[in-house]
């Protein structure tokens, strides 16, 4: 069943037959459904039905060609670092971290952290492998380098 | 038609930088643009076009509108970051050629020092989980990515810092004038790798305003006019993950279109204005712009060729680094290189000044407008 904020509750009948005139749109939007699949465990990106290309962050347009057709598909997983930073920070807050911009294989690059290296030993150019984690007990995609063995991947 | 020379800046104001303590932004602003109008010699019931952004609210141009009590032709509220005000100063100029409005009044005001300290309304993002310290983070990546590609080295980084601490003691308003070294820049705390305390702007509070006329007119105001000769604007992301090349950024395209429009190069110019809220955006910019090859910006800032008595006088106020830093810096690079040009500013004062090249940045290295201005003799 619909769930609506209470602002809009007076609003159901009307929002509802509206979906159903919008059937073509898919929901949840893409950036939501790239959330439930990573709670599933799942890291999807989506691809382009008509140029190919792959498409990240998630939308419902293709920035490559203005496609509206766009599928989720299965990533090998496997990146480079394509830039690193370490974000200073307190230990009792947590102490530093990493965040690399990492480029992977299907093309997209996307911000993570690599997690299995002590965060100044990121290096541009080292090669990862995707595994889908928790920051703050929300899933996130993050990276192993794999030189350091395989883990979980 | 061209905008080369259609329109030329006739007031400009700038407040006290540092702490005001107690003020709003709006009325921080208002400081700025009494003192813009008095500087243009003219009653405010003449501005009839508002151009003006900021981070605390969206409808800034109606709260400018109603805080002076006046009804303008033509208003644009257009955010992208902190280079909006040469965005603007370019809508400005095309309102002002096309007729839309007559006096242009760009302005922006704020106290991110001493009022509630206010973050941008953030959208969700891919990019959130992983708590990037935005806005460190992203320019971090960029020094990283270009320390790697090009072997330019943090003592490089620092020397940006130095050269605009080394006009900031030139510079009577400018916030931090106490001496600093490379090895002050180098050794300080790491705020972001490989970004330290002194590879980042302050954060101020300060107040900007600027007034534009068409050409027409421009000989009509107490002060010698500086005409806008060229200006472009592009963008190429908004989150730093979609930045297509962190060590190039939009500023090629947008200075290109600028110095195209103008009809100079580089070599023209007498003093630049850059927006320095990082160490690495002035190398980015430089290089972008043409003042040097692509990977060369760490040597070409080096042995002070960008500081006083250097081959190119670069943010000859101090910058963002040393100067002021109200959370957007558009304003005020664009207000330096006005005061360059009108010959106004004592001793860091850069000899005939003509020319000066101005980029503004926006969002993390996302939004660039450059612009050329320059003095009655350029048109």
């Amino acid at each position: 069943m619909l769930e609506l904020p209470a602002h809009t509750e007076h609003l159901k009948d009307d929002i509802l037959a509206e979906q159903q005139n919008n059937n073509n749109l898919e929901n949840p939007g893409p950036l939501q459904t790239f959330e439930e699949n990573l709670a599933k465990g799942e890291f999807r990106i989506q691809q382009c039905k008509d140029c190919g290309q792959h498409v990240f962050y998630p939308r419902l347009l293709c920035h490559h060609c203005g496609s509206n057709a766009l599928k989720w598909v299965a990533v090998s997983g496997k990146g480079v670092v394509y830039s690193s930073a370490v974000v200073r920070q307190r230990p009792e807050k947590g102490g530093d971290y990493n965040i690399s911009l990492i480029d992977l294989e299907e093309g997209p690059r996307l911000m993570s952290r690599v997690v299995d290296v002590d965060p100044e030993e990121v290096a541009i150019g080292m090669q990862v492998s995707a595994h889908v984690g928790m920051i703050n007990d929300k899933p996130a995609v993050l990276f192993y380098n794999k030189e350091q063995g395989d883990k979980e991947w | 038609m061209s905008l080369r020379g259609e329109t030329a800046v006739v007031g400009v104001g700038l407040t006290e930088f540092g702490g005001l303590p107690g003020h709003t932004h709006m009325e921080i602003m208002a400081k700025a643009i009494d003192k813009a109008i008095t500087d243009a010699g003219i009653h405010k019931d003449e501005i009839d076009g508002i151009f003006s952004a900021n981070f605390v609210e969206m409808l800034t141009p109606l709260t400018v509108a109603e805080y002076l009590g006046i009804n303008p032709t033509y208003m644009d509220g257009t955010n992208t970051g902190g280079s909006v005000f040469v965005n603007s100063m370019q809508s400005a100029a095309a309102a002002l050629s096309l007729g839309l409005c007559n006096v242009a009044l760009i302005c922006y005001g704020s106290n991110s020092a001493t009022g509630p300290f206010t973050h941008p309304p953030a959208m969700h993002t891919v990019e959130d989980v992983y708590r990037p310290r935005n806005p460190i983070t992203p320019y971090a990546l960029a020094a990283n990515r270009h320390m790697h590609e090009f072997g330019t080295t943090r003592e490089q980084l620092a020397e940006v810092a130095v050269s605009a601490r080394a006009w900031a003691q030139l510079n009577p308003a400018a916030t931090m004038r106490d001496p600093l070294s490379v090895e002050d820049v180098v050794n300080a705390r790491m705020i972001v790798d490989p970004l330290g305390k002194f590879d980042c702007c302050l954060i101020s509070d300060g107040g900007a305003a600027m007034i534009m006329v068409r050409k027409d007119r421009a000989q009509d105001f107490p002060k010698k006019p500086v005409y806008m000769l060229g200006v472009g604007s592009r963008t190429d992301h908004n989150l730093i993950s979609c930045m297509p090349d962190l060590t190039t950024t939009a500023a090629k395209e947008a200075a290109a279109a600028a110095f195209s429009m103008a009809g100079v190069t580089p070599a023209d110019i007498d003093v630049v204005e850059l927006y320095d809220a990082f160490t690495i955006n002035t190398i980015l910019f430089l290089e972008d712009m043409g003042f040097c090859e692509k990977g060369e910006g760490g040597a070409f800032v080096s042995n002070g060729n960008i500081a006083p008595g250097g081959s190119l006088p670069v943010n000859t106020n101090g910058g963002g680094l040393s100067c002021v830093h109200p959370g957007m810096y558009g304003m005020f690079l664009m207000i330096e290189a006005v005061q360059q040009l009108r010959g106004e500013c004592g001793e860091r004062q850069v000899d005939n000044a003509k020319m000066a090249a101005c980029n503004g940045s926006g969002g993390f290295l996302a939004s660039q407008v450059s612009a050329i201005f320059g003095t009655q003799e350029t048109l």
